[in-house]
């Protein structure tokens, strides 16, 4: 018993190691974001507000000079970190939406289908997540370069064509997350309510659809996520336009200003209730569809298709 | 895949069944056309692209030019897919012996705070990766505290990028072999005990081979990103140390030499499945052997 007690408490020392390797750089980014100018940039400034100075007078930023709050206005009014980010919610939201409309349909068929249609359809599937993106991406930008040249109504470089590309993984993404909670549900409440006289669709919106909604839900919320922190396929496709990671990058690049560590510190706080969302959601749908009280992780790990 | 299993088993009683809910192939058109132009139109546009002609700058001719194939295998850019492969298989097992223990304490010694720990492990996935980065080199600055008073100093070096590959694709692995174990039926392991076993051979003969597949997945989940990354060797490694996809991204940005990043990428493509094709060979064969 003794020995068993000393297991435990090895484990939970190790837990508490990684956790605070998992969460010291958050802890970095999130103390950055008050991090002061260094005392010569100080010396040197005569305006009122210090996060006024200019992000190449800063001097030294990666050691802690002192504590100040003005770098969270300072990044909501910044004229280029604020349309990136506009740019990116709005790529995400509609490669999330575009995604899991095309995801729904295809798990829906795919879940109850022969295999000789599923087989090459899940290989394409596969695929589609295998395939390193920085080969996705370079590919991609040799297609949109040449498509116009034959189809003249196709939009150059720029925010379309991020989208265009990003919708291939996520629509495999929402695929697998949906047709995980389809084909884990079964189909008897469907027969049910066919047997009792309600016709294919209204036996789809009635029943399925409401019972599918929690795993359509994650599947949206994870391909949001997926393409608003997406870098790599953006970066070669965007043309002129910027995405709040291609801003970053070229930030973490030249050095950051501790405005771009307030604006994530923002985002870390919308995201954490974003999950905190999407737990209850998925807990809920836990409880409504009775299924064998056994692992509570299961919602989770097979929402990100990986049960 | 479900279906298959239970189609046999209730074939009897499948046919006095009055409804058998169906929805049309058809629905899975929109996403078949979508892939065969947007997924299959780039990839097969890259494979002319890699057998094409370098005219001039930023200009090609078609054709079936293998020239750029015979380039790769020269050995300063063998040496580059070795690295890349290498990198991504220690990083890989790296993250097995740093996230394998996590997992295997949320599922065996948490109850009340399963979900909370499972959250703290997501919540860092959901947080931009380049911020986390970023931050990552703030602590492994050469000027930072970590090289000034422990005298690790260990920035743009391969050991830099090692970090911060385990470091952003741990939750990746964690969450399927979390999955795994809390599949796994914990009596096996106290009839195992029962028997005389001790809880490091239960351990071993029992949970690990039962968990297996989850480590094979996880595993998979971390190697195939890990060796097609790109952000992690150029902020990290500061361009030193440089990835295959690194490689690939300069062919289109700076040097202009598409045919050749077109061919760095199919044989990537190649690589990394050979890589994985081995991987999984080995990994069943394991399994079998356990059964």
């Amino acid at each position: 018993m003794r020995k068993l007690l000393s297991a435990k408490h090895g484990f939970t020392a190790w837990a508490v190691c990684v956790f605070v390797f998992l969460y010291l750089p958050i802890a970095v980014m999130v103390l950055f974001a008050f991090n002061k100018p260094t005392a010569s940039a100080l010396a040197g400034f005569h305006g009122s507000n210090v996060c006024d100075i200019p992000p190449t007078q800063l001097g030294n930023m990666t050691v802690w000079n002192g504590f100040t709050t003005c770098w969270f206005s300072a990044g909501l009014h910044d004229p280029t970190y604020i349309p990136a980010i506009v740019t990116s919610l709005k790529i995400a939201a509609a490669a999330a939406i575009i995604a899991t409309v095309l995801g729904l349909c295809a798990a829906l068929a795919l879940a109850r289908m022969n295999s000789w249609v599923r087989v090459p359809f899940d290989a394409i599937v596969y695929l589609t997540l295998v395939v390193p993106e920085i080969v996705i991406a370079v590919a991609s930008l040799i297609f949109f370069v040449q498509l116009p040249r034959y189809v003249p109504f196709f939009p150059p470089l720029g925010g379309w064509t991020i989208l265009l590309g990003q919708i291939v993984f996520n629509a495999s993404l929402t695929m697998l997350v949906i047709r995980a909670r389809f084909v884990g549900m079964g189909d008897m409440l469907e027969e049910a309510g066919y047997d009792l006289g309600s016709g294919r669709l209204s036996t789809f919106r009635q029943i399925t659809l409401p019972r599918l909604m929690p795993a359509i839900v994650a599947a949206t919320l994870l391909s949001f996520t997926f393409s608003f922190d997406d870098y790599v396929l953006p970066a070669f496709t965007n043309g002129t336009t910027n995405t709040w990671p291609i801003v970053l990058f070229s930030a973490v690049r030249f050095g950051i200003t501790p405005a771009v560590n307030a604006l994530a510190t923002i985002m870390l706080s919308v995201t954490i209730v974003v999950i905190v969302i999407t737990g209850l959601v998925l807990r809920r749908s836990r409880a409504t569809t009775a299924a064998p009280a056994q692992e509570p992780a299961k919602g989770l790990g097979a929402s990100l298709g990986l049960g | 895949m479900v279906g298959d299993t239970k189609t046999l088993p209730e074939g009897r009683t499948r046919k006095r069944r009055s409804f058998h809910p169906r929805y049309p192939a058809v629905l899975t058109s929109p996403s078949l056309i979508y892939y065969a132009i947007f997924f299959l139109g780039p990839l097969a546009i890259l494979v002319s692209f890699s057998l094409a002609t370098q005219t001039g700058f930023n200009a090609i001719s078609y054709g079936f030019d293998t020239s750029q194939y015979h380039l790769i295998l020269q050995s300063l850019w063998l040496k580059i897919f070795e690295r890349t492969l290498v990198m991504a298989a220690a990083g890989s097992i790296l993250t097995i012996i740093v996230g394998y223990p996590i997992a295997y304490w949320m599922a065996r010694h948490l109850s009340t705070y399963k979900m909370l720990a499972l959250m703290l492990v997501l919540v860092p996935f959901w947080t931009s990766f380049l911020i986390r980065t970023y931050s990552l080199k703030i602590i492994l600055d050469s000027n930072g505290y970590l090289a000034r008073y422990l005298g690790i100093n260990i920035m743009y070096t391969k050991y830099a990028i090692g970090v911060g590959l385990v470091y952003n694709y741990l939750p990746l692995f964690i969450i399927p072999v979390f999955a795994s174990l809390e599949r796994m039926d914990w009596s096996l392991v106290e009839a195992a005990e029962d028997l005389g076993s001790n809880a490091f051979s239960a351990f071993r003969q029992v949970t690990f081979r039962l968990t297996l597949p989850g480590i094979v997945t996880g595993a998979l989940l971390v190697f195939i990103p890990m060796s097609g990354e790109y952000i992690i060797p150029d902020i990290l490694g500061g361009g030193k140390y440089e990835f295959v996809g690194n490689v690939i991204g300069d062919q289109f940005t700076s040097a202009q030499n598409q045919p050749f990043g077109s061919a760095l990428s199919i044989g990537l493509m190649v690589a990394l499945s050979a890589f994985v094709a081995v991987y999984i060979l080995l990994a069943t064969k394991e399994e079998r052997f356990g059964a």
